[in-house]
């Protein structure tokens, strides 16, 4: 942008809308009592102090990973999209709808091109030429092809974005496995579906609060994605198991377990592994950065680790040749 | 005759598309279409019982819990399975504080911005927001101080240029009513329920050990009581503390979401006469008396029903299991019936078989005469019904309820409203206000008796009698009722050799949201469009409106489009 260039010219060239933005500007400028004529230097001052603009794609979800980010105590929600980051596309918190909705995209695309970062949650069907899931008539591969473009930093939210998920999870009934052809943004990026881009996986069904909002945090401080995995995900949330955070891993050692899910020993803390934890196979932060405010995980309140982090946890107890479920996935028989 | 198109609509859960005729501006005809298939129900088939909660509960991660209890009590219907008091309580606790957060988040986070012109807050003043305040509740943060610096910071935000949330949002609309005071209470009141809802949410920490989708099981609750202290999450302060978050929930309740509904609702009177829909309405109930001698039909809290035509004063029974009653049309959605497309089919025996027949994308529009949806068209004897606050709150009226019938009748008292006022969309918005709080006060209730089991020496909070699929009959069916905040929610399982053979959800948003049937007749979106008046076909906040009032759980969009030169005008909702 040169100097003699002014802001709405330089919006004008990267192709931004520039009737929908000067009409807020003259609304704005009313509604701050100044004169008419302000609107054009509001719009000017507008270029400078930039907040890194965010364009957050939904899928095939269920809006679990939006309502866990709501959740986050540190940095919380407030902050992130008022004081932090421009919160520029997310169908859950936008107000715009409808072919406003698609304007504010291609207008954070083209004001913040090759910086902004995309998040995704939800995995992307490609059977069916993508018909599973559209959004303005688009389907949802085509989208995050052209949205991905311009992005600096990929974060694929969620297990379904992350690894697919429940989408991706074995329907043995349908004609594929995979009924929909639910792919996770690494998986197409592999391919060679979309182009590559750096890509942090923050797996979780969904992800602990802390951790999705953490992440991001870590983006806006160093600028760049914390050290990851050989599954691309932070290594400072998901470098241990759950296991070896669980205070109840003391009873584990002493061989104290629970056997129903309310005797004298679950009422006292002992070890879930035998009621079906999967604490030991599962890799997040649940026990030690813990859920809302602090104030739990899954085994502190008594129910086993489900493994909701891990690839493919929905299908632990498919039979290797994928016609049928041998037993359950989370409950053993632990009868005497 | 033009034809509006909304896709995607925004603030609610999921992927919905409106598309609206109108004639001389105003709607006279209307689709809603679902768009994102998951294929949950065909991933559940083959798996054990148990798991069904764990999977089908990510059909929704806003209404998080709904589809993990409505499956649980699927599978304990059809295994004739009782469960200890204790784990009945922690249920009616876990969904009510689902309501209460929930209904709460929508009115602020997702309805909000249809009548609160955000930008109008910059021109307020924050001496007069104080007054304004002052006058309405007894909430604390109501200084000319706290207004200022809320105010300050909205303005620090949009002055930045870079709008984030709120860009494009139709601001400046003429339908917009309310005073600067009123719009910069309401952002104000935004940002505080966002972190009262973080609290809150703690309730689904303690017993589930998170939320969003908190841990359930079949047989009871999982979260053992009774331990010493640090034992568990719910050791006697964590029983404490969900005494609390019940404190804190209801006096948000009080002081700030019935007040800015009463305020709100003054400057949108004319809005209680629009937006009504089908006139039926069905509750499945919920909230049962564990320790309520009554039969299971009488120990509900909010009662099972059907009210038709408006007709106040008779309640039709349902059963879920009565394969007359309740059955899912395809005949304009994208799913083929092996036994021929206008054969509506119960959910024992329905069917999930994908069969997209659209147009292939990108596409600008879809054939209304056609299928137009990935949503079944579900039916109570043929009839469309509507599902949610305003059936729940005209059930509780219609038995007789009298708390609810004082709440409500002083609510119209205090607007100047008649009782018809109720079948609008604003009757819709005021109704999910009523309930929350005849159902966050229930909470107590509830809390105390848990309290009171406790101290009595029952700690059970789970049967294990049955858990494991060897004491199971070798095929048996269920239904699981429930009611979401969005309504009326069942799951139907068949159990054969100890392995699900069918699964259907019969979804509150599919009740609502669902395209015509085999009859032409409307779902309660399309039918409550009919009629709206549109200011600005390129701002259709009215459509917005009356949508966002049944509070959507998937998602949407409306389009328009001139039919009159044959033309197409694909209209910039902003
Ligand atoms: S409860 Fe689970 S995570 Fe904790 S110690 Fe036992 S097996 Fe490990």
């Amino acid at each position: 942008m040169s100097h003699d260039e002014t802001f709405t010219e330089f919006l004008t060239r990267r192709g931004v809308s520039r009737r929908s933005f000067l009409a807020f500007c003259t609304a704005t400028a009313a509604a701050l009592a100044l004169p008419a004529a302000a609107a054009r230097e509001l719009a000017a001052n507008l270029a400078v102090a930039r907040r890194p603009s965010v364009i957050w794609l939904s899928f095939q979800e269920c809006t679990g990973c939006t309502e866990s980010l709501t959740r986050s105590g540190e940095p919380t929600v407030e902050a992130l999209i008022l004081d932090h980051l421009s919160l520029d596309y997310h169908h859950t918190l936008q107000a715009a709808s409808g072919e406003a909705a698609e304007q504010a995209r291609r207008d954070a695309m083209a004001a913040n091109w090759g910086s902004y970062v995309l998040v995704v949650d939800g995995s992307i069907p490609t059977a069916d030429g993508g018909v599973w899931s559209t959004i303005a008539g688009v389907t949802n591969l085509e989208m995050l092809r052209e949205t991905i473009e311009g992005a600096a930093l990929v974060i694929a939210v969620g297990t379904c974005a992350a690894f697919g998920g429940i989408p991706a999870a074995a329907a043995v009934t349908a004609p594929n496995i995979n009924q929909s052809g639910a792919r996770s943004v690494g998986e197409l990026m592999d391919a060679g579906e979309i182009v590559t881009r750096t890509l942090i996986n923050v797996p979780g069904c969904p992800p602990v609060p802390d951790v999705i909002s953490g992440t991001i945090a870590y983006f806006l401080a160093y600028g760049t994605a914390p050290e990851l995995d050989d599954q691309r995900r932070p290594i400072p949330y998901y470098g241990t198991t759950v296991h070896e955070q669980c205070p109840r891993i003391w009873h584990y050692r002493n061989g104290e377990f629970a056997f129903a899910f309310d005797d004298e020993r679950a009422q006292q803390g002992y070890c879930l592994y035998l009621l079906g934890c999967k604490g030991p196979e599962t890799r997040n932060a649940c026990p030690r950065v813990r859920w809302n405010l602090n104030t739990s995980f899954p085994m502190h309140s008594g129910h086993g680790c489900l493994g909701c982090s891990e690839a493919a946890f929905w299908d632990r107890a498919l039979a290797v040749d994928g016609s049928g479920f041998t037993g359950s996935c989370f409950y053993p028989d632990v009868r005497p | 005759m033009s034809t509006i198109v909304v896709d995607p609509v925004t603030r609610i859960e999921g992927h919905l598309r409106i598309e609206a005729e109108t004639e001389n501006g105003i709607i006279s005809r209307a689709a809603s279409t679902g768009t994102m298939l998951r294929g949950i129900e065909n991933v559940l088939i083959g798996r054990d019982p148990r798991d069904a909660w764990a999977v089908a509960q990510r059909i929704c991660g806003v209404c998080t819990l709904v589809h993990g209890i409505a499956s649980v009590r699927a599978v304990e219907n059809a295994l004739a399975y009782p469960i200890p008091p204790n784990a009945e309580l922690i249920r009616n606790l876990m969904i009510s504080a689902q309501f209460v957060h929930d209904h709460v988040m929508h009115f602020y986070h997702l309805h909000a911005m249809d009548w609160v012109d955000v930008v109008s807050a910059l021109s307020a003043d924050p001496q007069a927001a104080a007054d304004l305040q002052q006058c309405l509740s007894p909430w604390p943060n109501s200084s000319a101080s706290y207004f200022s610096d809320v105010k300050q910071r909205l303005s620090g935000f949009i002055g930045s240029g870079q709008l984030g949330i709120f860009a494009n949002g139709y601001w400046g609309h003429p339908e917009y009513k309310l005073p600067p005071e009123l719009n910069l209470i309401a952002f104000a009141h935004y940002l505080e329920a966002l972190d009262w809802q973080r609290k809150v949410a703690r309730l689904h920490a303690l017993f589930g050990g998170k939320n969003p989708h908190p841990n359930f099981i079949v047989g009871g609750a999982p979260c053992a009581l009774g331990g010493t202290a640090g034992a568990t999450a719910v050791d006697d302060q964590g029983l404490a503390l969900v005494g609390e978050i019940i404190t804190d929930m209801r006096r948000f309740v009080d002081e700030v979401y019935i007040p800015d509904t009463l305020a709100i609702a003054r400057y949108y009177k004319d809005w209680a006469q629009r937006g009504e829909g089908v006139g039926n309405f069905m509750t499945y109930g919920e909230f049962p008396d564990p320790l309520s001698g009554a039969d299971e039909m009488g120990r509900l809290f909010i009662p099972r029903g059907v009210i038709l035509n408006r007709d106040l004063s008779t309640i039709h029974p349902v059963d879920l299991s009565d394969e007359t009653q309740i059955q899912e049309y395809v005949s304009h959605s994208w799913y083929n019936y092996s036994g021929g497309q206008d054969q509506p089919l119960h959910p024992y025996a329905g069917e999930t078989r994908p069969n997209y027949t659209g147009p292939q994308p990108p596409y600008d529009n879809l054939a209304m005469d056609q299928a137009y949806s990935w949503l079944k068209s579900p039916r109570w004897k043929g009839k469309p019904m509507e599902v949610g606050p305003l059936a729940r709150v005209l059930m509780l009226y219609a038995s007789g309820h009298e708390t609810t019938q004082t709440l409500v009748n002083e609510t119209l008292t205090e607007l100047k409203l008649p009782l018809s006022a109720l079948y609008s969309t604003l009757g819709r918005v005021a109704a999910r206000t009523l309930e929350t709080k005849l159902i966050g006060d229930q909470m107590a209730v509830w809390y105390d008796q848990l309290l009171g089991n406790l101290q009595s020496g029952d700690s059970r909070t789970h049967n294990d009698e049955l858990f494991y699929p060897d004491t199971w009959p070798s095929s048996a069916q269920g239904a699981g009722y429930t009611e979401a905040p969005r309504g009326a929610l069942a799951h139907w399982i068949v159990i054969q050799d100890r392995r699900i053979a069918n699964y259907q959800a019969v979804v509150p948003s599919t009740w609502n949201a669902g395209p015509r049937d085999a009859q032409g007749q409307e779902g309660p979106y399309e039918a409550a469009l009919k009629g709206h008046r549109i200011h600005d076909p390129q701002q259709p906040l009215e459509i917005l409106r009356t949508i966002h009032s049944f509070d959507p759980c998937l998602a949407c969009a409306v389009h328009l489009m001139d039919l009159d030169g044959g033309s197409q005008i694909r209209v910039t909702v902003s």
